[in-house]
């Protein structure tokens, strides 16, 4: 009977090699972390799901649709004009700038954006401009904020305020605005908002300067968002990014210049554009955006036609009673605008059979809405194509590889609105 | 015209199977005939006629006609502007076309999105999931037969829905030539399910 035991024991080098091998695993251990639906970097609920190397990531795939409403649905069940207000909770940070462009998509399929009177395309195009102001002052606080730079937020907020109260003295409603009308606006300007506007903007670009000088060569802003997230020429292309996003990535395209609509081909401005594509890119771009904005309403003030009082009394509406609500004054009193009146309010502005589509762009990027019309007052399919979502789709591609710490930057970078993005 | 010349461009390598161009509005349609041959018209449009990007992909739900389903993809030509849009059918019993990922990645959400809202499937898409509603939701809700009002479902431990109430709701129409009353009935309740109840008739319960 055998009473000795083989033990093996390792000498030195074998043990290092065991016991660095037990390390690697362990290193190599990947832990996986859900990021949102609720956090206060995601700006909404936008969950993502982050495959963890230490610190580093290795994968994240974005998890969308926790603000769906069905959108799309709804709009096939109500006539073009009852949709106007869904369209204030698309992006919900530039409702003005919805509104413009659902309008517009509409009279495109009717045929009558071209023929829209000057008076409502200056009226517009400082709607749309006043909502890019207010959208990238939010994005600039929120991704500052997000950052540790809080003084920003508050400068920005300040600014903010004041287009809230000037949507509320153009549309008595400071969020949910339902301005625009298909053929025009529901109204035109109240006395003193010219004047009011102009105080806004000469001090907007006060504070922009000096969100400016907080910024822009601050040493920890910079060191944190440079070469962070880099997105070339080729990706922006690829992924579908527009608006902002796809301008810092150096490609100069933007709806206002290369497919002009309203009166933007008689303003003077600017398409800034970045160099590498990174995160400071495309923070820059959104700060010289808001100062062409502000360069555009100036304008825009300047050659509106009938000036600050409508003394000339220009029309705001597309002169067809088929398509705008006639004056309640003569629908009492004359046949053909009540008929007009209520074919309108019953059946809705009747749309030609055809398919059309308009792109605007809007401060997050090309907002376009498909519509495909069978005739009559309701659309027989509505696609909303929302730049936040096809924005968003491009985070399983530029998240690997960087630290868990810039997640709350790229998303600040990128600037997206939930709302939107869901429908 | 630019758009024209590149529409006969395509016309050209791929003869019958691309319809004769429509304009509406200044927008150019083409039609496919064949939805298995999207992937070389669209690698032929990238590639050679310079469409490099994918503005949108939109699907269109033709309940009671056949070929049920109607997709349709926006293309645009950052260098010249040019934009064109391709149409092409797909039968419900087929439901399926291949995928243009490998054209453009950006495809990858939009083909999610139209799987989950209408149930058409894109071969050879490597996450082919549901993006907006949650995994396990039963039906495809921007189909023409999916009722407003919605349908009850359970997932336990996810979500639930319910029927919503629509009495006394927003006005909304239904797009057809009907009288009045049918296009705009207050009350939709879809078949096989209990009429919804608002939360206060809920809490009386």
């Amino acid at each position: 009977m055998a009473t000795v035991q083989d033990i093996e024991i390792p000498d030195s080098a074998t043990r290092n090699a065991l016991a660095l091998e037990d390390l690697q695993d362990m290193q190599g251990e990947k832990m996986v972390l859900n990021m949102g639906p609720s956090h206060p970097a995601t700006h909404g609920v936008l969950r993502i799901v982050l495959e963890l190397d230490g610190e580093l990531i290795t994968k994240a795939a974005p998890d969308v649709g926790f603000l769906h409403r069905g959108d799309e649905k709804i709009a096939e069940n109500m006539t073009y004009t009852q949709f106007i207000p869904y369209t204030d909770r698309l992006d919900y940070l530039a409702p003005l700038a919805n509104n413009v462009a659902y309008a517009l998509a509409v009279e495109k399929l009717l045929g009558v954006h071209d023929k829209l009177p000057p008076r409502c395309q200056y009226i517009r195009v400082m709607c749309a401009e006043l909502a890019r102001i207010s959208s990238h002052l939010l994005g600039l606080g929120a991704f500052s904020m997000d950052m540790g730079a809080v003084t920003v937020f508050l400068l920005t907020f300040t600014e903010r305020e004041k287009i809230y109260n000037l949507c509320e003295s153009l549309t008595g409603a400071r969020l949910t605005t339902s301005y625009t009308r298909i053929g025009g606006v529901a109204r035109d300007l109240p006395p003193g908002w010219v004047e009011q506007c102009r105080k806004f903007l000469d001090e907007v670009v006060v504070n922009i300067n000096e969100a400016e000088t907080l910024l822009t060569r601050n040493r920890i802003w910079v060191d944190r968002v440079r070469d962070l997230a880099v997105i070339s020429k080729a990706d922006a292309i690829d992924y579908g990014l527009s608006g902002p996003n796809l301008r810092g990535s150096g490609i100069e395209y933007d709806l206002r210049k290369n497919q002009p609509y309203l009166c933007y081909k008689d303003l003077d401005f600017d398409i800034p554009v970045g160099s590498t594509g990174d995160c400071y890119d495309r923070y820059l771009v959104r700060m010289e955006e808001m100062r062409q904005s502000v360069r555009i309403i100036h304008q825009c003030l300047e050659k509106i036609p009938g000036g600050a009082d409508n003394k000339s009394k220009e029309p705001i509406n597309v002169d067809d009673g088929k398509i705008v609500l006639p004056p309640k004054q003569k629908v009492m009193s004359s046949m053909e605008e009540l008929i007009h009146q209520f074919m309108l309010v019953t059946e809705g502005v009747n749309c030609p059979p055809g398919e059309t589509y308009f792109g605007h762009e809007n401060p997050k990027g090309e907002l376009g809405f498909y519509i495909n019309s069978k005739g009559g007052g309701t659309p027989y399919r509505m696609k909303i194509r929302s730049p936040s979502f096809v924005n968003l789709s491009i985070i399983p591609k530029i998240f690997p590889g960087c630290m868990m710490s810039d997640t709350v930057a790229i998303l600040g970078s990128l600037d997206f609105v939930m709302g939107e993005c869901d429908r | 015209m630019l758009n024209l010349d590149l529409v006969n461009q395509l016309k050209a390598k791929f003869g019958d199977i691309i319809s004769e161009p429509t304009e509406f509005r200044g927008e150019i349609t083409v039609k496919l005939a064949d939805a298995e041959k999207i992937v070389e018209v669209c690698e032929c449009a990238k590639t050679k006629l310079g469409f490099d990007y994918l503005v949108d992909i939109s699907s269109i739900d033709n309940y009671g006609e056949d070929p049920r389903w109607t997709m349709v993809y926006h293309l645009r030509n950052f260098t010249n502007g040019a934009e064109l849009r391709i149409k092409t059918n797909v039968s419900e019993e087929k439901s399926e076309l291949p995928t243009v990922l490998s054209v453009w990645a950006t495809s990858n959400w939009h083909e999610r999105e139209i799987y989950d809202m209408m149930g058409i499937r894109f071969s050879g898409h490597p996450d082919l999931r549901r993006i907006l509603m949650w995994e396990g939701y039963p039906y495809f809700p921007l189909r023409k037969d999916f009722p407003l009002a919605g349908k009850p479902t359970n997932v336990p431990d996810v979500a639930f829905t319910r029927v919503t109430p629509m009495e006394g709701g927003p006005f909304v129409t239904l797009p057809s030539s009907n009288d009045a009353i049918t296009r705009e009935p207050r009350v939709r309740v879809p078949e096989g399910a209990e009429p919804g109840l608002s939360d206060k008739q809920l809490a009386k319960k």
